[in-house]
């Protein structure tokens, strides 16, 4: 099915989320939507499925005029969608979640739920994968989840297919699968829109490339194109991909030294399993590995939020188990969360409230418990230069920032601190190309003024840009410790759980 | 000195009146956030809307005339439940066909008679032959909201710390027994009587709340279901000891009932005997709110504890210690709410105390915060509001025979139209906020588009 969006604009008051955007999807192509976070790709896949209404512009799908009132009209129209957080209901099976929305039913009401499980295998088989009609969905990988939702999409006979930032949660394994799928669906006619901001990925498997900047097109790539022209075309201006660094200079002693960790939760289970590792100052660590391998409640045990840690953590030979969160902030450790929404920031607080979070009871900022509002004002304000966060100023609320943005203020907060050590998790999740050369190029001016670095992410990239060494975590261990170096896809099957010895061979 | 509603001898708990809250509050919480939802992207880009045309926006949805409009809207709706309950426009309204006009007229009576009698019940009495007369009536709404206050502020700091305090009646009457029974017999001068009684009341009120603060911290024992509990404690405790020589009897006895406040210890008048309601009582609920907005607002205490109230992860994360910050709220929220008790008999009823000296305050101080949207000056106002009200309401009965019901219902009915923001923009046809539009539009499709699968 040919789809076509004309002139589509979409308006929140004053802001301008698409800007008369033209988009042409052909039959059997897969057509990549790339741009920043914020760039306006979401709101035009839910102008497409009918969430938003556009101000002005029209839907074509094979040159008939749609109007989508709601996803209900735009699945009948044939167009599926697979979110980033997977719509699926963790405690239903595969086969309920697939009817779920469009049960079948037998005499006197019941279940069809033998069709939805033939219909499971039917496609599974179609796309030679293994899915279980019956498994309970809570209990699949990430991965599995997420071709659930694609047989979900396919069971409505979409012809549209749109993946939004699908790679997000898959290991770099999963996604090589993914794009298996997705060049199957596309030789099978269907047509898929691919929005993502991976460059990587999109000259990977995309026939072509529309790039979206600030709520407009502007312009068109071909798969061919170089990352540097790709991530130009994105940001607006010249963008460096590769941090510039120099070797480091890592002293043989200090810094962070992690001893026989474990993590054990309350109900038992072993989420960190034995690991020791060092962080010498000068260098950058990189932990690496598929979300939810322990890297979590890694940092947690670092930074204090853990309970039931054993084994020793030492920075600069002060023992850091059993100190509370104040504790190991005073002992010199930066924390960057890895998710700022939920552990960085206090939406409701002001841009000047959020840089002094944990600085509330410095002398510097509070004279006789109370707080001193020009100081605050003034540091404030030097922050928002320093570190180029874009807000209206120092008391608009962190909530009303974008994802790069807000990230910038715990990332600020953090380096303002007299530092020991700086820990980062997820530094660049959901923030734009522009901030994410920013705040790379921050992180390895903390390592080059001798203050070890210990980043924890699952995006290889990221790994790849700012490690010197790569610890691989998987099921809560340490596969191995290998140079900043390591080849992508050696790092891959670590991740998988590969000893890197039988990786690299 | 009349207290009308501690005769009723209310029963801790309450259910219809802290139903009504419970029901109100997270509405209350989300109208309170006031971030701004645009879609992400980069603030620099967006143009400025002209200036002015924002100003008017935010002012339309912003909290201060929402609450103006629930105000007004409840009192529409007392006004029409007035005329309806009115036995002369039942009459009237008996042969409405022949005569029409009649019960228009009778109607006008009723609400106009009502409203002017609770308005020289509670700011200026027309008919009064002096100065003094006419202003009593202001001076008796201070003194009724000078305890509504004081332990609304309680509920309200708690609020802010993200804990729902629905104890502040415990902690009043643990406030009264704990100054009862150290310091009434202590004999001594007024200078160190009254406020030695004042500080013993708060500590033992603040006592009280840090129980809760306690086992909150502790044992992650909710806030609710622990101030409830320890409400049915404070309530039969105190009955049992009113009732029990040696403990808070009066001596020579055997009425259920205290010791009257000493003479030492009862806040004076603040401007003579001829206004006996205002006492120097009021001036320290001025205080407590200064306090109160100090502590909140600018003290790193209270950022502290605001950042746990909004996000306690984010608190956690940035080595704010969450339980130590419950304990510290809860203290303050019972020494607020003690601060009230004893309002209570060292002000209000100085004759003696028993279980029922609470008057109902405990409970109304939720309504108050939430109708303060749990800022210190807005409570200030809430509190001085509902204070007019229960004065008024006392007139309107006595001129009007309208039941002091009505004034209840309209304060529910105040709170209730506070928590649901919507309705009053839709009511008064005030611009919408994005997102309500946009959850409309996809309720709307979503419904459509099962009906559509329905028949298909």
């Amino acid at each position: 099915m040919k789809l076509e969006l004309r002139g589509i604009t979409k308006r929140f008051g004053s802001f301008t989320a698409n800007d008369h955007i033209d988009v042409t999807v052909e039959p059997g192509e897969i057509h990549a939507l790339l741009g920043e976070n914020g760039a306006g790709k979401s709101t035009l896949m839910n102008v497409l499925y009918g969430l938003y209404q556009p101000e002005e512009g029209e839907i074509l799908l094979d040159g008939v005029a749609h109007h989508f009132r709601g996803p209900g009209d735009a699945m009948n129209a044939g167009i599926g969608m697979v979110h980033q957080h997977f719509m699926l209901v963790p405690v239903f099976t595969v086969a309920e979640n697939v009817m779920l929305g469009h049960e079948q039913t037998k005499a006197l009401g019941s279940l069809d739920l033998a069709a939805a499980r033939k219909h499971v295998r039917d496609v599974a088989q179609r796309f030679g994968f293994e899915v279980d009609p019956d498994a309970t969905v809570g209990d699949l990988p990430v991965g599995v989840q997420q071709r659930v939702e694609i047989i979900k999409a396919l069971s409505r006979d979409a012809k549209i297919l749109v993946f939004d930032e699908p790679t997000a949660v898959l290991t770099p394994q999963e996604t090589d699968e993914l794009m298996m799928i997705m060049r199957q669906l596309r030789d099978e006619g269907t047509s898929i829109v691919f929005i993502t901001h991976k460059l990587r990925e999109v000259r990977e498997v995309a026939d072509r490339i529309t790039v979206i900047r600030l709520g407009k097109v502007v312009g068109e790539a071909s798969p061919t194109a170089s990352n540097t022209e790709l991530a130009s075309m994105m940001v607006g201006r010249a963008v460096e991909l590769t941090v510039h660094k120099d070797a480091p200079k890592v002293k043989a002693t200090g810094g962070l030294e992690v001893r026989n960790l474990r993590v054990i939760s309350p109900t038992g289970t072993v989420l960190v399993d034995n690991i020791s590792f060092d962080v010498r100052p000068g260098e950058v660590l990189a932990v690496a590995g598929v979300q939810g391998n322990g890297q979590t409640e890694l940092t947690e045990a670092i930074i204090g939020l853990h309970s039931g840690v054993t084994g020793t953590i030492t920075l600069d030979g002060t023992e850091l188990v059993g100190k509370s969160v104040r504790g190991v902030l005073d002992a010199g450790v930066g924390f960057v969360p890895e998710d700022r929404n939920e552990d960085g920031l206090v939406g409701a607080f002001s841009v000047a409230e959020n840089l002094v979070l944990d600085r509330s009871s410095d002398k510097a900022f509070s004279s006789g418990g109370t707080i001193n509002r020009g100081v605050l004002g003034d540091f404030a304000k030097a922050r928002i230069a320093e570190f180029d966060i874009r807000a209206q100023g120092p008391q608009t609320p962190a909530g009303a920032l974008s994802g790069g943005n807000q990230q910038k203020v715990v990332i600020a907060r953090e380096l303002s601190r007299d530092l020991k050590m700086l820990l980062a998790s997820q530094p660049t999740r959901g923030v734009d190309v522009g901030s994410i050369e920013f705040i790379h190029k921050r992180i390895i001016e903390t390592r080059d003024s001798g203050i070890p670095v210990l980043v924890v992410s699952t995006e290889l990239d990221e790994v790849a840009a700012l490690a010197d060494r790569i610890v691989v975590m998987y099921r809560g261990g340490i596969v191995g410790i290998v140079p900043g170096d390591t080849p992508r896809d050696v790092l891959g099957l670590m991740m998988a759980g590969e000893q890197p010895e039988e990786s690299a061979a | 000195m009349s207290d009308t509603t501690s005769d009723k001898k209310p029963e801790p708990g309450r259910p219809s009146e802290s139903d009504v809250v419970v029901a109100a509050a997270p509405g209350a919480a989300l109208t309170t956030a006031t971030t701004v939802d645009t879609p992400a992207g980069p603030a620099h880009t967006i143009a400025p809307p002209p200036r002015q045309n924002l100003i008017i926006r935010d002012i339309m949805r912003g909290s201060v005339v929402t609450t103006i409009l629930a105000i007004v809207l409840a009192m529409i709706v007392g006004g029409i439940l007035i005329a309806l309950t009115d036995p002369a426009v039942q009459k009237a309204a008996g042969y409405f066909f022949a005569r029409p006009v009649d019960t228009l007229a009778a109607i006008w009576n009723a609400v106009w008679g009502a409203y002017s009698a609770l308005f020289q019940g509670s700011i200026i009495n027309f008919q009064a032959t002096s100065f003094q007369q006419a202003i009593l009536p202001l001076t008796s709404t201070l003194g009724f909201a000078a305890p509504l206050t004081a332990a609304a502020l309680g509920v309200a700091l708690a609020f802010r710390v993200g804990l729902f305090n629905i104890g502040a009646q415990g902690q009043m009457l643990i406030a009264c027994a704990a100054s009862a029974l150290l310091t009434f017999n202590l004999g001594l001068p007024m200078i160190l009587q009254l406020p030695i009684t004042l500080i013993v009341g708060i500590i033992g009120g603040a006592l009280w709340g840090g129980i809760v603060g306690v086992l909150k911290a502790r044992t992650g024992a909710h806030e609710v279901i622990v101030t409830i509990m320890l409400n049915y404690i404070a309530f039969y405790l105190v009955s049992w000891m009113v009732r029990t020589p040696g403990m808070l009897q009066k001596p020579g006895t055997n009425q259920p009932i205290s010791s009257p406040t000493p003479e030492n210890a009862v806040f004076p008048a603040l401007f003579g005997p001829q206004y006996p309601q205002l006492t120097w009582a009021f001036p320290v609920v001025l205080v407590a709110t200064l306090f109160v907005w100090w502590l909140i607002e600018r003290s790193s205490l209270g950022f502290r504890m605001r950042a746990v109230g909004e996000n306690p992860n984010a608190a956690r994360a940035a080595g704010i210690s969450v339980p130590r910050m419950f304990v510290y709220a809860m203290l303050f929220a019972g020494g607020l709410a003690g601060l009230a008790g004893m309002i209570q008999i060292q002000s209000t009823i100085t004759s003696g105390f028993d279980a029922g000296i609470h008057a109902g305050i405990g409970f109304d101080a939720i309504t108050v915060a939430l109708l303060g949207r749990s800022r210190a000056w807005g409570t200030l106002f809430a509190g001085l509001l509902f204070g007019a009200l229960k004065a008024g309401s006392f007139t309107m009965q006595a001129l009007q025979g309208i039941p002091v019901d009505i004034v209840l219902v309209v304060q529910s009915l105040i709170v209730l139209f506070i928590a649901a923001p919507p309705l009053i923009r839709a009511i008064f046809f005030l611009p919408k906020s994005e997102a309500e539009k946009t959850a409309k539009a996809v309720r709307k499709s979503t419904k459509k588009a099962a009906r559509k699968e329905a028949t298909a």
